[in-house]
């Protein structure tokens, strides 16, 4: 059977092909569809598979390696930043190891089309010492989700799948296989220490981990994945990396002779690429992101070949690939352009219009205008992010999932007066709690504005962990009733929100405003799914 | 066969259910598709686009190399230039003539339209009308593609048994008036 998939269901529809028993995820661009995908599929019904989302990307970790202790098959996803946040748990599960298998899907976005950086996963799959597959095409995606969990159990390691937006939010066809049954039920024997990571047995587990290390490269070396592909006897080779292979392959017609290594399993085949060596003078690394194995190249082989790509130019150093700069830099002439147009302005993408966040904006705006000038507003990741643009230009910052609250009470610590800082309901309970805990403790003077619209909004509408516990979560903590304080965000109640801001900024402790009102966006939905 | 086809619009206008109409009738047909979409930050009210190709042999790259497309369908003027320089010489540009203006420096419409109708190979489609005056406002997608199939040599009636397929979850009516949209939009 034949079914035109985005590569992210691909991945999903692979997962659960392959025996999956749960996935465990927090929403990000571009990794959203494989968990919206498993959550709606039948089989997944059917079969009683995990799928909740969860409170962040290292509790889903955390989740997966326990699902993996018991026995069963478990699958992580997330967007490339996402994988900071779950790396302790991700780099220590190389060193316990796994019973049922683990993948670790990571999405990276070079070209940032929706993230803060361009961090590319595989760094992370060698600090963890596992194996890595990056799928070249929707049908590899589906594919590879068998070969990982069968190669995790076989290796007892977790496996990461690398993705780049392009392979994720793209579509084909794919040939569906078989289904595989769920794994039993099967933890370890109560004697069993393996995943206790003391020092005396994380030892143990360190060199076992390294002495594994020449097997995975030898796998690699055998993979179906890592294929050559010549014609002639080409002396400038080239070394395709996932979707890399794709844009080489788009141009192949236009090449008399060619030399090329795909490489869709890493660790990288050592043995290939000096084999290349051997019949090239050059060797030319496509990759998308980071330059990951071009880096690798010139510890591996000698000086006598010249290894060109994102760091000696031929390809730009930042941002994806595309056809068009990978075939220039395998030396073929540009096709005939028309000019771009000088009429056409950039169309930044704006808070929708009748969003609580607009209002939230337009009070803290007010203050900051008309009363305190010396404000400065902590910002954070979800749509109220674009609260940094026009019309309203009211953010300082925004680095990482959390950093409003904590970075406010560091700049209040320094001696700022009037700091504010502004989060999202998924993105307080993905990691603003510890940091209001930090503020709380030590009674810092700020203002933390809870902008709660009752779901998480910038990746399209999931479910948001703490929603209905917000008021809970912060008496929990500490903060004192008196300057906690819900309010509805609607054009009309701008001036009383404003007045309350200004009142907690002239509060020196902390307080916290939670403005609730639910995103435009879900609420249509839900009038429509009513109908 | 092969087309190449970049779908330009503004977040939320519909281009991604083009592209899903496209992708089914090809599939149909047999044919390969690859489809690069934009999901996430951009999809609020900024500028969107999306890389379909569709060939009876393999494709190899998801995004349509520069100055290789045959075919923009934009939902909007500017957008359908924005992607201009990835035209190839002798393509199409199929877009609605109705500005989306969100922007406080939209460009002179006068401009916009001056630039389009320097290429000989345009279908200047007022799809907004056309879409109020046959109550359909939500069908300007279709009537755009129904003014695109004979460039992307698809017949009405494969692209009605996508739409026929693709919608028919949201009832006989929505099917109906958006198989009606396509015929209007391949009068236009």
């Amino acid at each position: 059977m034949k079914q035109l998939l985005l590569g992210d269901h691909a991945v999903a529809l692979g997962a659960l092909h392959a025996g999956l028993s749960g996935v465990y995820a927090y929403p990000g661009t571009p990794s959203t569809e494989i968990t919206e995908y498993i959550q709606l599929a039948p089989l997944a019904k059917e079969r009683g598979v995990k799928s909740k989302w969860c409170t962040n990307e290292k509790t889903a970790m955390e989740a997966a390696l326990g699902m993996s202790f018991a026995g069963k098959r478990a699958l992580v996803c997330m967007k490339h930043v996402g994988l900071n946040v779950a790396a302790d748990a991700f780099v220590n599960s190389g060193m316990t190891g796994v019973n049922g298998g683990v993948v670790v899907v990571s999405a990276d976005d070079p070209s940032m089309h929706s993230s803060q950086n361009e961090q590319d996963s595989r760094f992370y799959g060698k600090f963890a010492m596992i194996p890595i597959l990056e799928p070249a095409s929707q049908q590899e995606a589906y594919d590879m989700m068998s070969y990982a969990f069968d190669m995790s159990e076989e290796l007892k390691l977790p496996v990461l799948m690398r993705l780049v937006t392009r392979m994720a939010h793209s579509r084909a066809v794919v040939e569906i296989g078989q289904v595989r049954d769920e794994n039993e039920l099967n933890p370890p024997a109560s004697d069993v220490m393996d995943w206790v990571l003391l020092p005396a047995i994380a030892r143990r587990k360190n060199d076992a981990l390294t002495a594994l290390q020449p097997k995975l490269v030898d796998n690699a070396e055998q993979s179906k994945y890592n294929i050559q592909i010549r014609k002639g006897n080409a002396k400038n080779g080239v070394i395709a990396c996932g979707i890399g292979y794709n844009y080489v392959n788009e141009n192949l017609s236009d090449l008399e002779e060619y030399d090329i290594l795909r490489i869709a399993q890493y660790p990288a085949p050592i043995k290939l690429i000096q084999e290349m060596a051997q019949r090239c003078d050059s060797i030319l690394v496509v990759e998308d992101g980071q330059p990951f194995v071009e880096e690798q190249l010139r510890g591996i082989l000698s000086q006598s070949v010249e290894i060109k790509g994102r760091l000696s130019g031929e390809l730009p150093r930042c941002g994806e690939l595309n056809p068009d700069n990978v075939r220039v830099a395998l030396g073929l002439k540009s096709f005939e352009l028309h000019d771009k147009s000088e009429s056409v302005v950039a169309r930044p993408p704006a808070l929708c219009q009748g969003c609580g966040h607009r209002d939230v904006y337009g009070a803290l705006n007010e203050i900051i205008r008309n009363v305190y000038p010396d404000t400065r507003v902590f910002g954070d990741i979800g749509c109220y992010t674009l609260g940094a643009l026009s019309p309203f230009r009211a953010l300082n910052s925004c680095v990482d999932m959390g950093a409003s609250i904590t970075m406010a009470k560091g700049a209040a610590d320094a001696g700022l007066k009037h700091a504010v800082a502004i989060i999202g309901d998924s993105t307080f309970t993905h990691s603003g709690m510890t940091g209001l805990l930090d503020a709380v403790n030590a009674n810092a003077a700020i203002t933390v504005i809870i902008s709660d619209n009752l779901t998480t909004g910038m990746t399209g509408g999931q479910d948001s962990a703490g929603t209905n516990k917000f008021e809970a979560i912060c008496r929990g903590l500490g903060v004192d009733e008196e300057h906690l304080h819900v309010v509805e965000p609607l054009p009309k109640n701008i001036p009383v929100i404003a007045e309350l801001m200004k009142k907690e900024l002239d509060y020196q402790g902390l307080s916290v405003i939670i403005p609730r009102r639910e995103c435009i966006q879900t609420l249509a939905r839900k009038a429509k799914q009513k109908k | 066969m092969k087309k190449d086809i970049i779908l330009a619009g503004v977040g939320g206008q519909g281009i991604l259910s083009i592209a899903t109409i496209i992708g089914d009738a090809a599939m149909n047909k047999g044919l390969y598709i690859k489809q690069a979409e934009v999901h996430g930050m951009s999809q609020r009210g900024g500028d969107v686009h999306s890389h379909l190709r569709i060939s009876s042999d393999p494709i190899a790259s998801d995004l349509i190399p520069e100055g290789k497309a045959d075919i923009i369908i934009a939902m909007e003027p500017m957008e359908a230039l924005r992607y201009k320089h990835a035209l190839a010489p002798n393509g199409w540009i199929v877009t609605s003539s109705t500005p989306f203006v969100n922007i406080p420096n939209y460009p002179e419409l006068e401009t916009i339209l001056a630039e389009l109708k320097s290429f000989e190979n345009l279908n200047l489609v007022d799809a907004e009308d056309l879409a109020k005056e046959n109550k359909m406002p939500r069908s300007v997608n279709m009537i755009l593609l129904g003014a695109a199939a004979k460039v992307l040599d698809l017949d009405i009636d494969t692209l009605s048994e996508s739409v026929n397929r693709v919608f028919s979850s949201k009832g006989q009516a929505i099917v109906d008036m958006n198989i009606a949209a396509l015929k209007i939009g391949e009068q236009a």
